[in-house]
């Protein structure tokens, strides 16, 4: 007497076959119709374009503090490139923080580099923009039901794919420290939006302090919508009910906002550009920033 | 009949059906007239019914509630029972594939027992002790998360479309797929079940496989969020019990246990499984292979 | 020659949908060797498709509910021709069974105070159904599957059997069946078989179920010599889908009257207050205002006529329809679009929504669904005892849709899940117990076999006479016309005479290509099992002249107590023939009529 053959009953715990005939023309035929390469032509684009223009934005190093001694009337504008001050630029008066340049005047190299690290960090090991890289430019898929990059190779084999289970991309798992110091960011940037209203004789608003508070809500939007976040306001409780606050933060903040992380991906990263470019105009004096009162 | 149908009736689709087997297929045209309101499946089975009795495809409730006609209409992993016509562009030929994720039976229809033998290694419920008489409280805030989960009706499109398995057989014996993480997303958000089961989704079921591209959740007929409300959670909870340096080095100097000790992770690995599951069939179901009987083969 | 696979096991399950799999796990704790053989993949029986819920009288909404209650409610619905006994047992045990399978990882919806919600549906006096949104079969079907898997059952998919095998002494001691993936042959040797094959609803045109639905369970215990009870009983579930064609007959949940839907016809009315049957005249609010106030008091205001039991209200869409005031596709519509809030339709109803949207186009949030009756499901079914499942024949065991006597002549909603679950239990450990005192090893009769293999495999050999769609379509124009929800006698004479032209053709029914997944030649096996089943409906339909729940004969419209409603019609095989013959119901212990007494 025999066990029965596993190959026939088929929900025995066997090893899985591997290796059979599959069905359907080759995966490589790719099948769909509509346009499923303009998704990850979009991204590249969009993605490259902003690559581009932030790494000329951090090696300006200039212009991006629109002071009180604009021509013109005073500003209180720095860019989110360049915030916090690090150098002596935008402290020259004491007024930023209230505590004088951090780095002083020995720093020479642009203080963007060193910020960058960790807004750039977030946004590399963000669950969104992973997907979005890794269609996009790794190919791995480009598109579902496409075969990705691996399965491609000319000579018929396949490349070994290990996801995230190696280094770096074993880097990605720690997401949740990137998070911490972007919620320091938002912050920062919270204060650079209250700063904006500041102009020499007393508060006022003009169009870069509306640019402001929108760069600061967009990120905010981001930064509370991260995937990491939503795990650690509730996502890692199963008893959720026990824990009011943490549910209510869990369910009206971060799912919420978690629902709409690609938008405000691409909201926040798009703006931030644009208001480091905006400070960039008004700083070199190529535009005059409207005042509204 | 609405005026608008009565010129649909005269359209004639061009379907190319995939016909063939393991030994090779190729995709073979019918021209059959349109009818109004059909999903692709209806217009399978008129094929069936008029031109080939012998065509393979696998389909039960025809309601999208039971996950078995499962394919690729145009390229794109679909149930074939709703997919309706007129979503469909017919002045062009309209392919149906089977899922090209699983080895092939006939035609449409496809192996998938792939999945069977992932979802017997899946450790089940571990409910908490009940005194006499008394009953599991659960909040409804608390069973959501879970019940999104348990709306999965295997259709198996998640697990065909995953490029993970999809593009790399080889990955079939270390990744479990979408289907399966939404599984033990659904068992590890449990309120009231008792076993850790981080570290065996990581290192028993490959969840760091993963690369987060979303086609799981593009492909759930159930509108399931496979990707943010089960992969990305776990992926978050495995950092909690495996990645996340400080809290690794807090348990250090705390002297805590380790939240999810390999020794959990070894009752539940596939060796040790096939090794109980030997055990149980050799005692109770024996089989009698030198026994001949019936039929000619065809 | 060709081999085929032999397994011998103690108990044998065919069906994998609720009551198979709630059997197999049953069988296999008492130590039984269990195996399931099912015609699909595991996890996509029918089963799936039950909405509403699951009825037990758990008592969490309404204190006062208690199986006694339940238990009238069931006998009442079945116009009390019930085997009491089974609805005994029934709504004595359904809450137990629903508690255990939270304890294999099912999620009711909840209650605030976190016990399982249950909700209203017709003919139950309370809210009385555990329920997880409109997909509650799905959940009971996925909770034991992960059931069997957990504690190791042989499951063998794709796999249908053909006939049973029986010992020198008549009694079921295996089954064959066929690979359907390669046409090969299986053999089983049981000392139990347990029959879990769920209904019949392909041997109609319009019908809620899947293409599984092919009363194979029923013909296989025919054929087998055991007795069917009350076949002609078929339940034409009120609201199905009727537009587009290809959606035809899909079922829609009574949750959505449970939950405030309304029927109304094409003179925008609300027709219902004009079907209130003298029956139920005291529990059934008459005005439009007191049957809306019941959703929010149902304490001091009785429910309203649209959730009468299943029966009452397809008749009455019937007449509406065949009374010229029906849709423009022919059917009523079935409107929540104006009673509840989009939100609340969307959260209570979630895969209604999906239907509709998906499949006719329309949003049941902003418009009228178009519904009619469907056939749904077979009251009649497979005759057991009633505390060990047992059927006539010995070794052979029934449970779920496939025996008969529980529903009587009407469901209702509600019923059928936890009907899997209590006998299903039961016909597990009525299985194990019968086949661990049975003595000896299991020796299968190779000639029964040989003989039983030509006969599927003859399919191949009638060459170009007859397409076995075409032949199955014809089925069901019969069936459909002749003996659906209104019948009577001249229709019903028609119907056993083409039934009669269509067997010979089913005969001779010939399949091209070969043994591989080839659906034609599963549809003529198939195609058997329904001809055989479509005769037993036909003649109980004849033979009880009377109208009691899904039996309507519209030459005599009103139940007959004194003769019909004390008997059950009996079908069996008698030489290759199907006979009926009348048999008294089982009696009532005093302490239980009483019951209906009271009432009254």
């Amino acid at each position: 007497m025999t066990i029965v053959d596993p190959a026939k009953s088929n929900m025995s715990v066997t090893a899985v076959q591997i290796g059979k005939q599959r069905g359907g023309p080759p995966l490589t035929q790719v099948l769909r119709k509509d346009r499923w390469w303009l998704q990850p032509a979009l991204i590249v684009f969009g993605l490259s374009l902003f690559g581009i223009y932030a790494t000329w934005a951090a090696f300006r190093n200039g212009h991006y503090y629109a002071g009180p001694g604009l021509a013109g009337g005073g500003r209180d504008y720095l860019s989110p490139f360049y915030s916090p001050c690090l150098a002596d630029v935008c402290n020259s008066q004491g007024q930023y923080t209230g505590w004088g340049p951090i780095f002083g005047t020995w720093w020479a190299i642009s203080p963007a580099l060193l910020i960058l690290i960790f807004p750039l960090g977030f946004r590399m090991t963000c669950y969104y923009y992973r997907k979005s890289y890794y269609r996009s430019f790794w190919l791995s898929p480009p598109a579902c039901a496409v075969p990705d990059a691996g399965s491609a190779t000319p000579n018929g084999k396949r490349k070994r794919y290990t996801g995230e289970t190696r280094f770096p991309l074993l880097i990605q798992n720690i997401h949740r420290y990137f998070w911490y110091a972007a919620v320091a960011f938002a912050g920062i940037l919270t204060w650079d939006a209250y700063a904006s209203f500041r102009f020499v004789g007393g508060y006022g608003m003009g169009l870069g302090s509306l640019i402001f508070v929108v760069n600061a809500a967009l990120i905010w939007s981001y930064t509370l919508g991260c995937h990491s976040c939503r795990h650690l306001c509730g996502g890692g409780i199963n008893k959720l009910s026990a824990h009011a606050s943490r549910l209510w933060l869990w369910k009206n903040i971060a799912s919420k906002l978690n629902a709409r992380h690609q938008l405000f991906a691409w909201l926040s990263l798009i703006w931030i550009a644009f208001a480091d470019f905006y400070v960039y105009l008004v700083s070199s004096g190529m535009i005059h920033d409207p005042r509204f009162f | 009949m609405s005026p608008e149908s009565a010129t649909a009736v005269e359209k004639n689709l061009q379907m190319r059906l995939w016909r063939g087997d393991a030994e090779g297929g190729e995709f073979t045209e019918y021209n059959i007239p349109a009818q109004e309101g059909e999903v692709v499946l209806d217009v399978v089975h008129r094929i069936q019914a008029e031109e080939a009795p012998d065509l393979a495809v696998r389909w039960n409730c025809k309601a999208g509630k039971c996950g078995s006609c499962s394919a690729e209409i145009n390229g794109r992993p679909a149930l074939m029972c709703m997919t309706r016509m007129s979503t469909l562009n017919i002045e062009e030929p309209i392919t149906v594939s089977p899922m090209r994720g699983f080895p092939i039976i006939r035609d449409l229809v496809t192996d998938v027992s792939f999945n069977y033998a992932v979802a017997r290694r899946v450790p089940a419920f571990q409910p908490p002790k009940l005194a006499e008489g008394e009953v599991f409280r659960m909040q409804q805030v608390d069973v959501d998360r879970s019940q999104e989960f348990r709306k999965c009706i295997e259709c198996f499109l998640c697990q065909n479309v995953c490029h993970v398995i999809r593009d790399h057989e080889d990955n079939k014996e270390s990744f479990a797929g979408p289907r399966f993480f939404a599984r033990l997303a659904e068992l590890e958000m449990h309120p009231l079940d008792t076993l850790d089961r981080r570290r065996l989704t990581s290192e028993q079921f490959g969840l760091g496989l993963c690369n987060i591209t979303k086609c799981c959740t593009e492909v759930c007929p159930e509108g399931i969020h496979i990707t943010d409300n089960a992969i990305i959670p776990l992926k978050e909870r495995v950092v909690d019990a495996r990645y996340d340096p400080v809290a690794w080095l807090g348990r250090k100097i705390t002297g805590k246990p380790d939240p999810t000790p390999a020794a959990v992770a070894a009752r539940f690995a596939p060796e040790t499984l096939a090794q109980q599951q030997e055990a149980r069939s050799a005692g109770r179901i024996g089989t009698h292979p030198e026994t001949s009987g019936a039929g000619t083969s065809r | 020659m060709a081999e085929y696979e032999t397994h011998i096991v103690d108990v044998l399950i065919i069906g994998a949908g609720g009551a198979g799999l709630r059997a197999a796990a049953e069988a296999s704790a008492m130590g039984a060797s269990t195996a399931v053989v099912c015609k699909s993949l595991l996890g996509k029986a029918h089963t799936v498709m039950a909405e509403g819920g699951v009825a037990a009288a758990l008592g969490n909404v309404w204190p006062e509910d208690n199986w006694k209650v339940h238990f009238r409610d069931t006998m009442r619905g079945g116009k009390m021709l019930n085997n009491w006994r089974m609805a005994q047992l029934h709504a004595q045990e359904s809450p137990d069974r629903v508690l255990e399978l939270e304890q294999w990882g099912a999620l009711f919806d909840r209650t605030p105070d976190g016990r399982i919600l249950q909700r209203d549906f017709g003919g139950h006096r309370y809210a009385r159904l555990a329920h997880v949104g409109d997909r509650t079969g799905l959940e009971l079907l996925r909770t034991v599957q992960h059931r069997a898997v957990d504690v190791g059952i042989e499951v063998f998919m794709e796999c249908k059997i053909v006939r049973l095998l029986r010992d020198s002494e008549g009694h079921v001691n295996g089954a064959v069946g066929i690979w359907r993936e390669t046409g090969k042959f299986i053999v089983f040797g049981a000392k139990s078989v347990v029959l879990a094959t769920g209904g019949v609803g392909k041997m109609y045109k319009f019908t809620s179920n899947s293409w599984e639905g092919t009363g194979d369970g029923h013909a296989l215990a025919l054929w087998a010599g055991a007795d069917l009870i009350d076949m002609e009983c078929i339940q034409f579930h009120p609201t199905g889908m009727i537009w587009p064609p290809s959606a035809r007959g899909l079922l829609v949940t009574e949750g959505v009257r449970g939950d405030g839907g309304i029927l109304k016809n094409r003179d925008n009315e609300r027709f219902m207050f004009n079907y209130i049957s003298d029956y139920f005249k005291a529990e059934t609010s008459d005005t439009i205002e007191e049957a809306d106030q019941w959703y929010e008091n149902k304490r001091d205001f009785r429910r309203p006529p649209e959730l009468l039991p299943r029966d009452e209200v397809a008749r009455a869409i019937n007449s509406e329809v065949k009374a010229g005031r029906g849709s423009p596709h022919g059917g009523v519509f079935l409107d929540i679009a104006s009673r509840r809030t989009a939100e609340d339709i969307k959260r209570r109803l979630p895969s209604m929504y999906h239907q509709f949207k998906e499949l006719a186009d329309v949003d049941i949030t902003k418009d009228a669904m178009e519904i009619g009756p469907t056939c749904h499901y077979i009251m009649g079914g497979v005759r057991v005892d009633a505390d060990t499942a047992a059927a006539t024949v010995p070794g052979l065991f029934a449970a779920g849709e496939v025996a008969g006597g529980m529903h009587g002549a009407n469901r209702l909603g509600g019923n059928s899940l936890s009907d899997l679950l209590v006998f299903g239990r039961r016909a597990g450990i009525g299985a194990a117990e019968h086949a661990l005192s049975k003595e000896g090893t299991v020796t299968i009769d190779q000639e029964q076999v040989e003989s039983i293999a030509k006969h599927a495999l003859s399919f191949f050999d009638n060459e170009g006479k007859e397409n076995a769609y075409a032949a199955h379509q014809a089925l069901q124009n019969t069936m459909q016309e002749l003996v659906g929800i209104i019948r009577t006698e001249s229709e019903l004479v028609r119907a056993r005479g083409e039934l009669h032209d269509l067997n010979e053709r089913a005969k001779v029914v010939s399949v091209e290509g070969h043994r591989q997944f080839n659906p034609g030649w599963h549809l003529a096996l198939d195609l058997e099992a329904m001809m055989a089943i479509s005769q037993c409906t036909t003649l109980g339909a004849l033979e009880r002249q009377e109208s009691r729940g899904g039996h309507t004969r519209e030459d005599f419209p009103t139940p007959n107590n004194e003769v019909f409603g004390k008997v059950n019609m009996v079908t069996s095989m008698q030489g290759s023939e199907v006979q009926i013959r009348r048999e008294p119901l089982p009696v009532m212990p005093p302490e239980l009529q009483e019951l209906f007494e009271e009432a009254h």
